[in-house]
C-alpha cells in the first residue's frame, strides 16, 4: 500500500478547523512585557495581595533566576525569551473587578457562551459549578452560594488569597515547592488567578466543579495557580478545560496544580485540554508547560487523574500522585493525541512512600500526521512502602507512517514486598481495516473515530458523564488532517 | 446484472488483470477458480473499490451503473459486499457495534429507518444462530483472537446481515476445515435468491460440492481463459491447473478474445 492512497481517506476526514481560535476584542489592562522585581510587585499590587504573597512570589523568583529550563524531554521548540512575554493581562472592568456575573462585560460573557461555557447559572448543566479564568483573571464563578451552604470554598485564587489568606498560607506550595522546577518557580513568581476548592471534613461535594481556561490577549503568558484541598472524609470531582484562539506566535501556558487529600479523602482532577496546537505547519500554538502534584497525606486517601490532552504545540506535563498515607491510592488515565507538528511529552510519578499504597497507570497515546508523543512514567516505591503495588499499561496508536511514539517508563523498587507490573503495546491504523470497515458502508471518518474512540475508551469512562461525550468529539476534531 | 469489460488493473505499477471479460446474470452463482497469482483476488478487490489498485482500462457496468466510479463505501452501501479471504481484526472495537454501524449505514442508503439497540440484537442474534456463532463474539473486538473458522463464519454473519445484491467471496474456504466449510456454504446456500447474483473465488473446488455453481470460469495470467458449467471444476480437481494447458495460457498472454 502507498502513502498517498492512505492519506486520502483519513486526511480527508481529518480536514476540520479548530473551532476554539476566535479572538474577543476588548479593551485590557496589562503590565509592560518582561519579567523583574518590579513587574511581580506590579502583578501583586494589581491584585491587592497580602505582604507574605508578595515575599513568597520574589523568593520563587530569586529561585527561578538560578534555574534553567529542563531539556530532558523528547521535544524540540527555539529557545523562549521570557523579556518578551506579557505576565499580566486582564480584561478592563468598571471597577476594580467583577463582584458578581452582573458586573462581567457582556463581550466576555458571550466568548464563555460561544465556546460552549455559559455562565449563567439557569443555562449551565445541571449540578456543574463552573470558574471561568480569562487570561489573568477569574471573570466568574457559579454557584458559589449553593456551595457555601456546604462549607465548600469554590472561588478564584484571587479571591481565596484575600479572603481565606490562612487555607492559602497553610496549604500553597506544600505539594509543589516555589523551587520544584524551573516552570514551577516561574509560576509561583507571576502566577495571576486560578481556581481555589476547599471541601472540609466529612462534605462530599454535591456537584461537579469545574475552571475554564480561556488565553485572549496577544504575547500573554497565563500562570494559573490550582490549589484543591479535601479534608478528612471529604470528596470532590473538579474538571478543568482549556481553549486559546488562533495566533501564529507561540504562546506560554505554565501552570501549578496541587491537591492534597487528607484522610479517606477523595480528589477526581480531570483535565480536557484542547490549546490551540498551531496550524497544519506547527506555526503558532500553545507551549502547555505544566506541574500537576497530588498529594495523598492521609491514610486511605485517593486522588485520581484524568486527562485528554488534544491540543497545545507543545505537552510537558506530568501530573504525579505522592501516596504518603497508608493504603492511599493514586490512578492517572490518559489519552494524549499529537497530530500535525504537535509534540507531547506527558506521564506521570507515582511515588509510594506509605503501607500497602497502590497505584494504576493507563496511558493511550494517539500520534499522527507528524506528531510525536512520548509517555515517560516514574513508579518509585521507597524503603518504608511494603506491600506497594503498581499496574502500568502503556499504549500507543499510530495514524499514517510520519508520526512517532516513544515509551520511557522508569521504576526504582525499594522494598522486596512491592509488585509492579509493566505492559506497553503499539499498533497502527492500517489501510486495510479502514478498507474492511468501509467495505461494509461505513465511512473513513467513522471508521478512524470509530478505532480511535474504541483505543481509548478505557480512559473515556473515567471521566464525567457529559465530559466523555465532548472529548470524543475533541479527539475527531482534533485527528484533522493527519495524514496527507 | 454485472458485465465486466475487458478490465485492466495493476498494483505498484505491476498489471495484474490484463482485459477480463465476465458477465453474472440476476439470481447467478458463478466460481472462479485459478493458480494463485492468476489475479482472482485482485478482481474481488477492484470490484470492491480498494485504491490500492489502479484500473487501467475496462468497464465495469452493474444493473447499468459505472461501478468504478463508485468510491468504495458506496458500493457497499449499493449492496457490493465482499467477504474478505484474511478478515481484518480492529482491536478495541467491538463486535456488535461494527456490525450495527456498517447495517445501518446501508439501511440509510436504502432510505429504511435505521435499527435501535433493541432492534438490532434482535436481528444479529437470530442470524448469528443460523451461521453457528456464539453470541459472546458480538462483544468481542472485531476479528481479534478469532480463529480462522471464526473470522469466516463471521464474514457470513456480516453478508447475511447487509442482505447484499452481489456477494464476493475471496476464497472463503482456505484454511477451512469440512464442519467450518459446510456452515459457510450452508450460509452461501440461504442467501441465494433470484434478485442476488454471487461470485465464489476458490482454489480447490471442494467447496462446490456444497455450493453448485451455475458457471465455473478458470483464471490465469489475468484473463479469463476457460467458462463452463460445474464438470469444469470437476475436471481441474481431477488434472490440476496445468492442465488448462498451454493453447489457453498462449490465448491468456494474447489480444482480446
Amino acid at each position: 500500500m502507498s502513502a498517498t492512497t492512505q492519506a486520502d481517506p483519513i486526511g480527508n476526514f481529518l480536514e476540520q478547523d479548530y473551532p476554539a481560535g476566535f479572538v474577543t476584542e476588548l479593551e485590557t489592562d496589562s503590565v509592560p512585557k518582561g519579567l523583574s522585581e518590579d513587574v511581580i510587585r506590579m502583578i501583586s499590587a494589581r491584585k491587592g495581595e497580602p505582604g507574605f504573597m508578595l515575599e513568597w512570589r520574589l523568593d520563587a523568583y530569586r529561585r527561578w533566576l538560578t534555574m534553567t529550563a529542563p531539556q530532558w524531554a523528547q521535544v524540540s521548540f527555539p529557545e523562549i525569551d521570557f523579556q518578551d512575554i506579557v505576565y499580566y493581562s486582564a480584561p478592563k472592568s468598571k471597577k476594580d473587578g467583577p463582584q458578581s456575573l452582573d458586573d462581567v462585560d457582556p463581550e466576555l460573557l458571550r466568548t464563555f457562551e460561544k465556546l460552549g461555557v455559559p455562565l449563567h447559572e439557569r443555562a449551565r448543566l445541571a449540578g456543574v459549578a463552573v470558574d471561568a479564568v480569562f487570561d489573568s483573571v477569574s471573570v466568574g464563578t457559579t454557584f458559589k452560594k449553593e456551595l457555601g451552604e456546604h462549607g465548600i470554598i469554590f472561588c478564584s485564587f484571587s479571591e481565596a488569597v484575600k479572603e481565606h489568606p490562612e487555607l492559602v498560607r497553610k496549604y500553597l506550595g506544600s505539594v509543589v515547592p516555589p523551587g520544584d522546577n524551573f516552570y514551577a518557580a516561574l509560576n509561583s513568581a507571576v502566577f495571576s488567578d486560578g481556581s481555589f476548592v476547599f471541601v472540609p471534613k466529612g462534605v462530599k461535594c454535591p456537584m461537579e466543579l469545574s475552571t475554564y481556561f480561556r488565553i485572549n490577549a496577544r504575547d500573554t503568558g497565563q500562570f494559573e495557580r490550582t490549589l484543591i484541598i479535601a479534608e478528612e472524609g471529604a470528596s470532590v470531582s473538579y474538571l478543568e478545560g482549556c481553549t486559546a484562539p488562533m495566533r501564529d506566535e507561540n504562546q506560554l501556558h505554565a501552570a501549578v496544580v496541587e491537591l492534597i487529600a487528607l484522610d479517606d479523602a477523595k480528589i477526581k482532577y480531570s483535565t480536557v485540554q484542547n490549546w490551540y496546537p498551531g496550524d497544519k505547519d506547527g506555526k503558532g500554538g500553545i507551549y502547555n508547560f505544566v506541574t500537576k502534584r497530588g498529594d495523598c497525606r492521609g491514610a486511605r486517601s485517593h486522588i485520581s487523574w484524568t486527562q485528554v490532552e488534544t491540543g497545545s504545540a507543545i505537552t510537558w506535563k506530568y501530573p504525579s500522585v505522592i501516596l504518603r498515607g497508608d493504603d492511599s491510592v493514586g490512578d492517572f488515565y490518559s489519552v494524549a493525541l499529537s497530530n500535525h507538528r504537535q509534540q507531547a511529552d506527558t506521564g506521570t510519578k507515582m511515588i509510594h512512600m506509605g503501607r500497602n499504597t497502590r497505584s494504576t497507570i493507563l496511558s493511550k497515546g494517539i500520534s499522527a500526521g507528524h506528531g510525536s508523543n512520548a509517555f515517560r512514567g516514574l513508579v518509585r516505591v521507597t524503603p518504608k512502602a511494603e506491600g506497594a503495588r503498581n499496574y502500568t499499561q502503556c499504549d500507543s496508536l499510530l495514524i499514517g507512517d510520519r508520526c512517532a511514539a516513544h515509551t520511557f517508563p522508569t521504576i526504582e523498587v525499594r522494598h522486596p514486598s512491592a509488585r509492579v507490573e509493566h505492559e506497553a503495546t503499539t499498533s497502527r491504523i492500517g489501510e486495510d481495516q479502514l478498507f474492511y470497515a468501509m467495505q461494509r458502508g461505513i465511512s473513513a471518518e467513522d471508521a478512524v473515530s470509530m478505532i480511535v474512540n474504541g483505543f481509548c475508551r478505557e480512559v473515556f469512562k473515567e471521566l464525567p458523564m457529559e465530559f466523555a461525550v465532548e472529548a470524543q468529539k475533541l479527539l475527531g476534531v482534533s485527528l484533522e488532517g493527519s495524514i496527507g | 446484472m454485472l458485465e465486466i469489460n475487458d478490465l485492466k488493473a495493476s498494483i505498484d505499477g505491476k498489471a495484474i488483470l490484463k482485459g477480463l471479460d465476465l458477465n453474472v446474470k440476476d439470481g447467478e452463482v458463478h466460481a472462479i477458480m485459478g493458480p494463485n497469482g492468476s489475479g482472482k483476488s485482485t478482481l474481488a478487490q477492484v470490484l470492491a473499490g480498494r485504491d490500492t489498485y489502479q484500473v487501467e482500462g475496462g468497464s465495469v457496468s452493474w444493473d447499468g451503473i459505472d461501478l468504478l466510479a463508485l468510491p468504495a463505501e458506496e458500493r457497499a452501501r449499493a449492496g457490493l459486499f465482499l467477504a474478505f479471504q484474511y478478515p481484518v481484526e480492529i482491536p478495541g472495537v467491538s463486535n456488535a457495534y461494527f456490525l450495527k454501524a456498517a447495517v445501518n449505514a446501508t439501511r440509510r442508503h436504502r432510505g429504511l429507518p435505521e435499527f435501535d439497540a433493541f432492534d438490532f440484537l434482535a436481528r444479529v442474534k437470530a442470524e448469528m444462530q443460523a451461521v453457528g456463532m456464539k453470541e459472546e463474539f458480538l462483544y468481542r473486538s472485531v476479528n481479534e483472537g478469532f480463529s480462522g473458522g471464526e473470522k469466516k463464519r463471521n464474514e457470513m454473519l456480516q453478508m447475511s446481515l447487509l442482505e447484499p445484491k452481489l456477494a464476493i467471496l475471496d476464497e472463503t474456504d482456505s484454511g477451512l476445515d469440512i464442519d467450518a466449510l459446510k456452515i459457510v456454504a450452508e450460509g452461501v446456500n440461504r442467501l441465494r435468491s433470484p434478485e442476488r447474483s454471487l461470485i465464489v473465488i476458490t482454489h480447490y473446488q471442494r467447496l462446490l460440492d456444497y455450493i453448485v455453481p451455475d458457471q465455473v470460469h478458470v483464471l490465469a495470467k489475468g484473463r479469463i481463459v476457460r467458462s463452463g458449467g460445474r464438470e469444469l471444476a470437476l475436471e481441474l480437481e481431477e488434472h490440476g491447473y496445468g492442465w488448462i494447458g498451454e493453447a489457453d495460457a498462449a490465448t491468456a498472454a494474447g489480444g482480446p478474445r
